[in-house]
């Protein structure tokens, strides 16, 4: 990295001394998980598509320059928000990125507020951080648990798979997840035929996939996460769920989840999306540079490390637009919503009034083995969600934002 | 068909039976918790990451080797066992004087590092492993779908529980296993090699937890965490059942998976903590534990 | 009650000033703390430190390995910031059917009276069932107990799930000082803190911490003595939990947050390491520990990847190398007792 900030000084030296042009000095932190549950999806992976997303913008920009720190919550609210307290205050850090898991983007959300310093979330889930608990200086950025809802339960119903079956994890995000999906799947003519709740961790999913068995239903859908997601889809396969006609959606399943699987196990898997990275050349390229600014060689970027790119990118362009005015968090989030966003990863979007960046979702489905060209060959892409639609209307969001203005 | 508080009695059969596969992983890691015990006096907390190992060994070697399932059940408990055996004499073997809680300390700090280390080279989110082909499909048993690899995990548990039983019980070198475990010092004028014998048995109760590994490999999550929930529901299970004798750590083993498989269809919310509550109405009943011996 | 007779009662005096003058240095610390490291994290320090503080009086001076004390640090966390924020309690005592007892939203001092409380009962309830164990025995029941009550407070509605209670507000002491300045919350802080560790050290040496040590060296010697053990083991374990629960109460007065990473396995193990690194059965051990993982826990931070691995190798070496701990070391070295 501090080879990259050199290269950057250096060329923003020179084009000072040559266009005048002003000197903009941003820093940014990247909060994520480095250690535990969710270092897969985030964790190093961000901080290489945080590089990235700078040592690209520098080199278009040559008076902006980017001095970046990066941090473990260790899954800790209270690490979290120790650890943004301690960079807006200490470290000077204009604008925080990332942070898997939602209790600490929740609590970090608070202290940009408190602090009135910007906050872009590419890793959490809860679509609370722009509902009832949104703010002004806060920015989601890539999915939420609505859109995952929305997307996957009105696609299946399209397609045919009009009754469902839930498997649901038995805490808060499990029931709000099962709640948005059964509202989709209600509006869009499905019905729900039965539910099981099982207890978060669980080891055996085999009793709950013979209850999803024997209710006939054309649909399961997972509404869980992590381990206990993998741990049902591989004891699903070995139940024969899917050779028995039946179809598993994955609410919250990540291309990380997928390679855990492996493809024998996960094909004819439904999920949705916002961004794969063998949808286009461009993420492919993009991808290619990923593993060169320092990403694992034997993984692939999820959403959440493009959303990370993409949100610096358009972050660092407010602060032009500002011409480097960035203690007033509000504002710069105000200029970022006011402008259109477009980038090589997500093309063309915006930011709505409760902050919540909209762009296209991809309904995907997992290849069988034989259909797969090479690693990290996943999925076939079902059917794309435009940007209207995918994300909850700003009007439902509870978001007191919206009611203000 | 009948039915039994509303669930029609072939679904209860079903679940049973599936109870009584959930148990057979509760009767390996909690036999080779005893078996440890028995000997080191030590409750050996890293079982969970040894769990992990094995699992983690059979991806490796079919990473490394191309060698599959049925190898991998042999190669990966031996290869977990050896290095159970460093850890053995490189630092267990310095706490037997001490007061035993050291050793729970140490092996929990092992498991910590063990745990550290594989989501630092794998990642957390998992390692894909699939079902030997021989096991794939499974038998329509009329009342449940019954997967071969279920059956096959019920009946391999059984035997290499049993087995174990038998070497301990009734052989001539489970009869010195015992009196070592009872008065070393005897033993040892007898002309036993005690610490190659307490050596070895840890390295056994290692492979027997990592043997468990591998056979969880192909049906649940291979990740870093796999084994640390797990072995605390273990803990209750040998608290349950009493570390006192063998048979009884085996057959609590697969008892509670059959009351958790039955509390997942009646009151699923609580199937992931009917086990503890039993452990709290035992401690009531019977301190002991069901088969254990007052201390 | 007859007092035992300590063998070090000789030298008591000397005991005394070592302790006393490492205690005025605590407090010369704890006066200058704020001004140079982040207020914030000197009081979370402080909140473990208290915590760490009372799970010794179970290891250091009874002998009791109590491997799930994040239970009672968690669900004190929980229920003060529920008091704080919400107030009105609601428990389902049927299927759909809720015992509702409106009361408003608590001050802080009352929040974290009803924390100490929480640990109070959670405290009698497991410690009446691990005791009825001992040793290794009496760590794994207590760690399962634990387990299961981190499985309930995820189901539970009020505890939010993952996302936690979320802005807790100071609110005001008494109803009269306002705790949203930094400077006047440390304060809090440190009254709460000190006020707790006075209290084990009294505990520790009064006639009764007397008869504690007496168990912890022999259990069947103190039962031949007369002593009922297992009633002097419940009620330093219900007092250990009580200041668990202080302690989770306050962080989250402190840090405006209760979520589930209080409840979980790790937290347990996290504050062994904290007392073990400190020296076990040392007065100040718990408090140094604290600071040092707390402190590992930020300056790792950056490199995160490792710190599980880093705390599993500290824990490795504190069992075989330096069992005594680092205050437990210079104690040692100074000829002292700390």
């Amino acid at each position: 990295m501090k080879r990259i900030l050199g290269l950057a000084a250096l060329t923003a030296a020179l084009a000072c001394s040559t266009a005048h042009a002003q000197q903009i000095n941003v820093k940014i932190g990247v909060l994520s998980d480095m250690s535990s549950l969710y270092a897969d999806i985030g964790g190093p992976g961000s901080v290489a598509a945080a590089k990235l997303a700078i040592a690209d913008f520098t080199k278009a920009n040559p008076n902006v320059k980017v001095e970046m720190v990066s941090g473990d919550h260790q899954n800790k609210p209270d690490v979290g928000t120790n650890l943004a307290n301690q960079w807006i205050d200490v470290d000077k850090v204009d604008m925080i990125i990332d942070v898997p898991n939602s209790g600490v983007a929740l609590a970090v959300s608070q202290v940009a507020l408190n602090k009135n310093k910007v906050f872009i979330v590419s890793g959490a889930a809860a679509s609370d951080l722009t509902g009832p608990k949104c703010n002004a200086n806060t920015v989601h950025w890539t999915y939420d648990t609505w859109m995952l809802a929305n997307g996957t339960g009105t696609a299946m119903v399209k397609t045919g798979g009009d009754s469902w079956f839930f498997l649901t994890s038995d805490y808060a995000f499990g029931h709000a997840l099962e709640r948005d999906t059964s509202a989709a799947v209600e509006k869009a003519g499905g019905k729900i035929v039965g539910k099981v709740r099982h207890p978060l961790n669980t080891n055996d999913f085999s009793s709950f996939l013979l209850q999803a068995q024997s209710s006939k239903a054309k649909v399961v859908g997972l509404a869980n996460a992590g381990g206990d997601t993998i741990n049902s889809i591989k004891q699903a396969a070995e139940f024969g769920i899917v050779k028995g006609g039946q179809k598993l959606a994955g609410l919250l399943v990540f291309a990380s989840d997928v390679a855990a699987l492996g493809l024998p196990t996960a094909q004819g898997l439904t999920l949705t999306e916002t961004w794969y990275w063998d949808m286009n050349d461009a993420n492919r390229a993009w991808t290619k540079r990923w593993h060169e600014a320092g990403a694992a060689a034997n993984k692939f970027p999820t959403m959440i490390h493009a959303g990370v790119y993409a949100g610096i990118q358009h972050y660092l362009k407010a602060a032009v637009a500002l011409k480097g005015k960035l203690d007033d968090g509000k504002v710069v989030v105000a200029k970022m919503k006011e402008m259109p966003t477009d980038d090589v990863l997500f093309g063309k979007g915006m930011i709505d009034p409760t902050g919540r960046k909209r762009h296209d979702a991809y309904l995907l489905e997992v290849k069988a083995p034989s259909a797969s060209k090479h690693p990290g060959d996943f999925y076939t892409v079902k059917a794309t969600i435009p940007a209207k639609d995918a994300f909850r209307d700003p009007k439902d969001s509870g978001c007191s934002l919206v009611t203000k203005s | 068909m009948f039915e039994i508080f509303g669930i029609p009695s072939t679904a209860l059969f079903g679940q049973l039976l599936i109870g009584l596969i959930n148990g057979s992983f509760y009767a390996l890691l909690s036999l080779g918790l005893a078996v440890i015990f028995g000997m080191l006096n030590i409750i050996n907390f890293s079982h969970g990451a040894q769990y992990m190992m094995g699992a983690f060994a059979a991806y490796i070697i079919l990473q490394a080797t191309g060698l599959g399932y049925w190898p991998a059940l042999i190669i990966a408990p031996i290869i977990v066992g050896i290095t159970g055996i460093i850890i053995e004499r490189t630092m267990l073997q310095w706490l037997y004087k001490l007061d035993h809680l050291y050793g729970l300390l140490l092996t929990f700090g092992i498991a910590l590092i063990i745990e550290g280390v594989a989501r630092n080279y794998f990642g957390s989110a998992g390692l894909p492993y699939t079902l030997p082909d021989s096991l794939r499909g499974g038998q329509n048993l009329g009342f449940m779908f019954l997967p071969n690899y279920r059956a096959w995990v019920i009946a391999v548990s059984l035997v290499v529980c049993l087995g174990t039983w038998f070497v301990i019980e009734r052989t001539k070198l489970g009869s010195y296993l015992r009196a070592a475990t009872e008065n070393p010092t005897l033993v040892r004028a007898m002309g036993v090699n005690v610490p190659r014998m307490i050596t070895l048995t840890y390295g056994f109760g290692v492979a027997l937890a990592a043997f468990a590994g591998v056979m969880a490999a192909p049906i649940y999550n291979v990740s870093p965490q796999m084994g640390s929930e797990l072995i605390i529901v273990v803990f209750a299970v040998v608290v349950i059942g009493g570390m006192g004798s063998i048979l009884g750590a085996i057959v609590t083993g697969f008892g509670l998976g059959v009351i958790e498989g039955l509390t997942k269809v009646f009151f699923p919310e609580a199937s992931n903590t009917v086990i503890f509550v039993i452990m709290a109405i035992v401690l009531l009943v019977r301190p002991a534990g069901l088969f254990g011996r007052r201390a | 009650m007859e007092r035992v007779v300590d063998p070090l009662m000789k030298k008591n005096t000397s005991r005394d000033r070592s302790i006393a003058i490492a205690f005025l240095i605590l407090l010369a610390v704890l006066a200058v703390a704020p001004f140079y490291a982040y207020p914030q994290f000197v009081m979370q320090v402080l909140c473990f430190a208290l915590f760490a503080c009372a799970f010794n009086l179970l290891i250091g001076y009874v002998g009791l390995l109590s491997f799930g004390h994040a239970l009672y640090f968690g669900w004190a966390s929980y229920v003060c910031a529920h008091m704080i924020k919400i107030g009105t309690i609601s428990i389902p005592y049927w299927p759909g059917a809720w015992l509702v007892i409106p009361l408003p939203p608590l001050s802080p001092e009352l929040g974290i009276l009803a924390g100490a409380l929480t640990g109070a009962v959670l405290g009698l309830v497991a410690g009446s069932l691990a005791i009825r164990r001992q040793g290794i025995y009496f760590a794994m029941i207590t760690l399962a107990l634990a387990q299961m009550m981190y499985f309930f407070a995820l189901q539970a509605k009020f505890t939010g799930g993952e996302d936690g209670i979320q802005g807790v507000p100071r609110g005001k002491l008494f109803g009269l000082i306002s705790l949203a300045d930094p400077y006047t919350m440390y304060a809090f802080v440190v009254v709460v803190f000190l006020a707790g560790f006075l209290f084990i050290y009294r505990v520790i040496h009064s006639p009764f911490g007397e008869v504690l040590k007496a168990i912890r060296e022999n259990e069947a010697r103190a039962i031949s003595l007369g002593y009922k053990t297992d009633r002097y083991k419940l009620v330093a374990f219900v007092l250990s939990t009580t200041l668990a629960g202080v302690a989770g109460a306050t962080k989250a007065v402190v840090m405006q947050i209760a979520s589930i990473s209080d409840v979980v396995w790790q937290m347990s193990g996290e504050v062994v390491l904290m007392t073990l690194v400190g020296g076990l059965g040392t007065i100040f051990g718990p408090v140094i520990g604290a600071f040092v993982i707390l402190t590992m826990q930020y300056k790792l931070a950056a490199f995160g990847e490792w710190v599980t691995v880093i705390q599993g190798v500290i824990f490795v070496a504190c069992v075989l190398l330096f069992r005594r701990g680092i205050v437990g070391e210079i104690a040692n070295i100074l000829r002292v007792k700390l």
